[in-house]
């Protein structure tokens, strides 16, 4: 495998991380469009999605939109926005992509997930006299809170793997390591920035399955119960 | 106006739509037909071929990971981890293996369906009633009689579910293929960006998402004509649908 050893040889040399086209603006790149595009896709999905789930209407939108999402290539979105004046708008044209794919994850599990809330539960909490406001915000959102987060995980993992197709059609982010790479017969150099592209992905989702079971809100009581047992 | 004058305006205004690089293009779909045809063709065959593989693959695996459970964490742990790369990272790693061929796209979109086929299947082997396992055995069905009498019938919907998905999401990620030459309608959107060719573009990707739409009403239909009890069940018990709708949703979103 003389591949692996020369992608491993182009990742330890200095020059291929520094200037405009190098390792580190790259990953900065990567970085700050998918960020952007997260928390824009959650400022979007989240409020839709828990308002309808709290009044447990329009499920056919939040499930369908999921299977929509999936039957359009990223790819053709990004070709289409490089066609229109907003290539010119910098990140813009990534930016609008990665948040039009994040958006029916985060939409579909946080509805599923308040759906799922034992309607007993919620009709308990009712009946001990909570407004809708109480309900919501100390039965409803606790529960829904492992599934809100499996749609952060997957939409984050979307963004970062859409942020690669991007270099695709011109644009930024690591996955211009590997584009350049192709254009110039590189082997090694597609091998390195591929190590990157995935290396940063299982980052992002490791990093999301450790922060969502630290702050599970359910968490917090567990310790006490099994103090008690 | 002759006949003549009046086919020379309109052949101009058609030449004109190409000339003026519109969205939309008669023009483009007559001259490029045999074209278009070709890319959705490979399109077509890389994603059969890729969810055919993945099913040969997926099947066993599933098979083994009820018979022997302490493979689950590990099984379903590695498909997860190859859903995570993305796409042109997956291409590229292939790249020193097979080079710029169309079995170094096939490979990729096969590590990808794993995660969705072998959820699905094992879902589905999951929810066969014990009475009929039971039953089966009580009639001396062996164990290799009954997986394909019994229980794989019984596992047909939520194994349709995930072919389902898998097919619709191999459709869309068959256009990163491009990235080696090999990505059917995804080489005619690639080479439409490359040279400002709006019609090329638009036509391909309208193309993709019919492809998608019909694959996927062709397998419901076809999941329709393989399970005919299931509209029965349906019928009396809205549940049983319910729960097959609810494996559908399941997996995590897409690449």
């Amino acid at each position: 495998m003389g591949v692996v050893a020369d992608a491993w040889t182009w990742l330890a040399t200095g020059s291929n991380w520094s200037g405009e086209s190098g390792a580190w603006h790259r990953l900065g790149e990567h970085v700050y469009v998918s960020g952007v595009a997260l928390l824009v896709a959650c400022a979007i999905a989240l409020p839709v999605a828990l308002w309808l789930g709290h009044l447990g209407k329009g499920g056919a939108l939040a499930v369908n939109i999921s299977n929509v999402g999936r039957a359009i290539p990223v790819f053709a979105v990004l070709a289409l926005f490089m066609l229109t004046p907003l290539r010119t708008a910098g990140y813009l044209p990534t930016i609008v992509a990665l948040v039009l794919f994040a958006v029916p994850p985060l939409l579909t599990n946080a509805y599923v997930g308040m759906r799922e809330v034992d309607r007993s539960v919620v009709e308990a909490a009712r009946g001990m006299g909570m407004s809708g406001g109480q309900v919501f915000l100390r039965v409803e959102l606790p529960l829904a809170y492992p599934l809100l987060m499996t749609g952060l995980r997957s939409a984050a993992v979307q963004v970062v793997a859409t942020a690669t197709i991007a270099s695709m059609v011109g644009q930024g982010g690591l996955g211009r390591i590997i584009t350049a790479g192709f254009n110039t017969y590189n082997t090694p150099q597609v091998v390195a920035g591929a190590l990157l592209a995935a290396g940063l992905a299982l980052l992002v989702e490791g990093a999301l399955a450790v922060g969502a079971r630290v702050m599970d809100p359910r968490r917090r009581r567990r310790p006490t119960r099994a103090a008690l047992v | 106006m002759s006949t003549y004058a009046v086919s020379q305006t309109v052949h101009q205004a058609a030449q004109n739509c190409l000339v003026a690089n519109d969205w939309i293009c008669g023009e483009y779909l007559r001259t490029r037909s045999e074209e278009l045809t070709e890319a959705t063709l490979q399109h077509i065959w890389i994603t059969a071929a890729s969810v055919l593989i993945g099913l040969v693959v997926a099947f066993p695996l599933a098979v083994l990971v009820r018979a022997r459970p302490r493979f689950a964490g590990p099984v379903l742990g590695l498909t997860t981890l190859l859903y995570t790369i993305p796409s042109l990272a997956m291409f590229s790693l292939l790249l020193p293996v097979f080079g710029l061929s169309a079995a170094l796209v096939v490979t990729g979109l096969v590590l990808y369906s794993l995660t969705i086929l072998v959820r699905n299947i094992m879902a589905g082997l999951e929810a066969v009633p014990e009475d009929a396992r039971e039953a089966a055995r009580g009639m001396g069905y062996g164990p290799w009689r009954m997986l394909w009498e019994v229980e794989l019938p019984l596992a047909l919907p939520a194994l349709m579910a995930g072919v389902r998905i898998a097919t619709v999401s191999t459709i869309a990620l068959t256009t990163v293929g491009a990235l080696v030459g090999k990505g059917g309608l995804g080489n005619l959107i690639d080479d439409g960006v490359q040279t400002t060719f709006k019609a090329q573009v638009l036509t391909a990707s309208a193309l993709c998402v019919l492809l998608a739409v019909t694959a996927d009403l062709l397998l419901l239909g076809a999941q329709r004509l393989l399970t005919p009890w299931t509209r029965i069940r349906a019928v009396s018990k809205p549940a049983a649908s319910k729960a097959t709708a609810s494996v559908a949703t399941a997996p995590k979103a897409v690449v």
